[in-house]
């Protein structure tokens, strides 16, 4: 996933296209957008209500329901926990901890160098060998405060 | 020579790809050919990763394993299933697994869950074969004897449901699975589209052909990618040898299927919700009736069904519906895939009958809590469950046993703590989650979670008397009655039964509580 502005206009017509033609094509033509310019840029909204032959302000109401369409771009790292029971019965508490203080913001925030987004998650299914935390897509399980750091540190997000 | 390495979300994130990874370099460096195969996980994940070894027939297993030990692995001459620190012998011969009773999970880790072949050889495909000697009937008739019931967590009886549906007349009906598995403390669903992937589309086609359904969706959640890639890549070779289409093994009937990713939303759980994201709208719940399996997707008969239930009926039609029901107690029929999480030893998937003790999966199956702290509760059924004392752990698993403690099977989850839990913190973490999670279609779940919230911070700050625990009670019982869906009608379980079984982690005695609890 990499960040970009909508430069290109043919480029958002074809995923429009693509997708338009379904039924149920709103949610899908969302991930798509997202997984081309990491986020869902609110500019994109007139035009994916007039491919859809909706009112923006129903295309806006699917798209700010569902926690997974971020709507600003994200940083380089995307950081996320998981916040549910079954990693909160092993300690998920300290490990999160650790990453909110060492990078200094909260869940949905961005660092200001742009570095690190924190995002939550409500159970990645690995419940069996939590806690979890992925990065930049890729999970890991059995999560420690010492190894979370280690690893925010190896990727160039800790001084 | 066959080395496995499980390809599955947990086991990978345990580093499963790099371990396999490791061992294809070790063994070129070495000048060795091995044929790498990448299975399903047998859900034993303290194990993970779990690299076998299949020489003659028979299966060696050396776990948990990481990248730096896999040197370690070839010079100890694991490849001659040879003795190392890590070396577990036959994995089907260690009790955890060889004392579960696997149904559904039969093949579960034995094979390339992407391998029609294997699938075939494993005895897939023997109940699709028998569905279609069968009338739709039929087939309603055998899965309605076989007593299986809704392992989303609502437990209504599938054979009803199916009948409803076929019973239904419309142009068009369609059959839904629930694969939004949300639950903390479940991962069934995920690990049979992982790793027995042509299971549930066999399940789906035959819920097809008993409801007269030609199409399907899954809807699965996007927080399961790997599950992602590997039903998408199951679907294509299920197109590709006939399977499904326009003509199943050549029977002349028809079945589509598609997959449908969700968007991160915990109420698209509920089935109503469901069928909405699913017709590209916002997940809100629909009141009902309509029943879904009358008036559904676009308005059409739906059977929706979760994974492990679609997942079961195979099983039932190749060995019939007399021994799925032979197992099990009461009303609770054949076996549960239980997924064991949290503060414990063994964590991982037991699949038994109905009727064993909560007691026996937690200490002969967990091993008891990981920390070696004394257990204090188990969360049971998920984050709407409730919190389960210690005196209750001789109940057995069974729909009604449970439901005469006030609690639920829901999905299977059953999540460990010890006692370094706050049980006021998980009250009001239950209902921050709920007023994050509705979705605002009922005033009950939407205001009543935000004030359960704020109530619940009062109350754990130590600034309110017993008044307030007496509003608390009130607030979950009208969320109780009054609710939409389970999502508001059941977050007030973790709250009241930790207040039930904990009232020390509220700030409140037993006789502060007791007499409040009494009208809920």
């Amino acid at each position: 996933m990499e960040n970009g502005k909508v430069e290109r206009k043919d480029e958002l017509e074809g995923i429009l296209q693509t997708f338009a033609r379904q039924a149920n094509g709103l949610i899908p033509a969302f991930h798509a957008i997202q997984n081309r310019y990491g986020y869902v840029p609110k500019e994109c909204l007139p035009e994916v209500a007039r491919a859809f032959n909706l009112s923006q302000a129903d295309v806006y109401g699917v798209l700010t329901f569902y926690h997974e369409f971020r709507h600003e771009p994200a940083g380089r790292h995307v950081v996320s926990a998981c916040r549910a029971e079954a990693c909160q019965a092993n300690g998920s508490a300290t490990v999160i901890e650790r990453i909110r203080e060492r990078l200094g913001i909260d869940f949905g925030e961005t660092t200001p160098d742009d570095e690190v987004t924190l995002l939550p998650t409500y159970c990645f299914g690995n419940c069996a060998c939590g806690p979890s935390i992925a990065i930049d897509g890729k999970l890991y399980g059995r999560m420690s405060a010492e190894r979370v750091e280690r690893m925010l540190r190896g990727m160039g997000a800790l001084e | 020579m066959k080395v496995y390495v499980p390809r599955d979300y947990s086991a990978c994130a345990m580093g499963a790809d790099e371990v396999a990874r490791a061992i294809e370099r070790e063994a070129a460096r070495r000048g060795l050919s091995l044929d790498l195969v990448r299975n399903g996980s047998r859900g034993l994940y303290w194990l993970e990763p779990l690299v076998e070894v299949e020489r003659n027939g028979e299966r060696i297993g050396y776990g948990p394993i990481t990248e730096e030990e896999v040197e370690g692995l070839f010079s100890a001459g694991f490849l001659e299933g040879k003795e190392h620190p890590a070396r577990l012998g036959d994995p089907e011969e260690i009790p955890y697994l060889r004392r579960q009773k696997r149904l559904v999970f039969r093949r579960m880790g034995r094979t390339d869950p992407l391998s029609l072949d294997a699938y075939r050889q494993q005895g897939g495909l023997a109940g699709l074969t028998r569905a279609l000697t069968l009338s739709p009937q039929q087939i309603v008739e055998e899965v309605t004897k076989s007593g299986l019931r809704g392992r989303g967590g609502a437990g209504f009886p599938t054979g009803i449901k199916w009948k409803t549906t076929l019973q239904a007349a419309a142009d068009r009906k369609y059959i839904v699975c629930n694969a939004d598995e949300g639950d903390s403390g479940t991962f069934s669903d995920r690990m049979v589209i992982e790793g027995d992937p042509f299971l549930l589309i066999e399940g789906m086609i035959i819920a097809g052909l008993a409801v007269g359904a030609t199409e399907g969706y899954v809807y699965l959640r996007s927080e399961y990618p790997l599950a992602r890639r590997v039903f998408a890549e199951a679907l294509e070779k299920a197109r590709a040898v006939g399977m499904l289409g326009d003509d199943i093994l050549g029977s002349g009937k028809s079945f589509a299927l598609n997959l449908y990713i969700g968007a991160g939303a915990y109420v698209c759980g509920e089935e109503t919700a469901l069928l909405e994201s699913l017709e590209g709208k916002r997940g809100m719940v629909r009141p009902r009736p309509p029943l879904p399996a009358i008036r559904g997707l676009w308005q059409k008969p739906t059977v929706v069904n979760n994974v492990i239930t679609l997942a079961s009926v195979p099983v039932i039609l190749a060995d019939g519906a007399e021994a799925f029901a032979q197992l099990g107690v009461g009303r609770s029929k054949g076996t549960l895939p239980v997924q064991l999480s949290g503060n414990l030893k063994r964590p991982g998937l037991v699949e038994v009958p109905f009727g064993i003790t909560l007691e026996e999966l937690l200490f002969e199956y967990g091993g008891g809590t990981a920390s070696g702290r004394p257990l204090k509760t188990i969360q049971i059924g998920g984050p709407l469950g409730p919190f389960l004392p210690p005196s209750l752990f001789p109940v057995t698993l069974d729909y009604e046993e449970l439901t005469k403690v006030r609690g639920i099977v829901g999905h299977g989850g059953i999540v460990a703590f010890d006692d370094t839990v706050n049980l006021g913190r998980m009250a009001r973490y239950a209902m921050e989650y709920c007023a994050g999670e509705s979705c605002g279609k009922c005033t009950p779940c939407r205001i009543g979670s935000t004030r359960g919230m704020e109530l619940l911070d009062q109350i754990l700050s130590g600034k309110k008397g017993p008044e307030a625990a007496e509003l608390l009670v009130d607030l979950c019982d009208v969320m109780v009655n009054a609710s939409l869906c389970g999502l508001g009608g059941m977050t007030p379980f973790p709250v009241l039964s930790g207040l039930r079984f904990f009232p020390e982690d509220f700030g409140y005695s037993k006789e502060e509580v007791e007499p409040l609890l009494q009208k809920v």
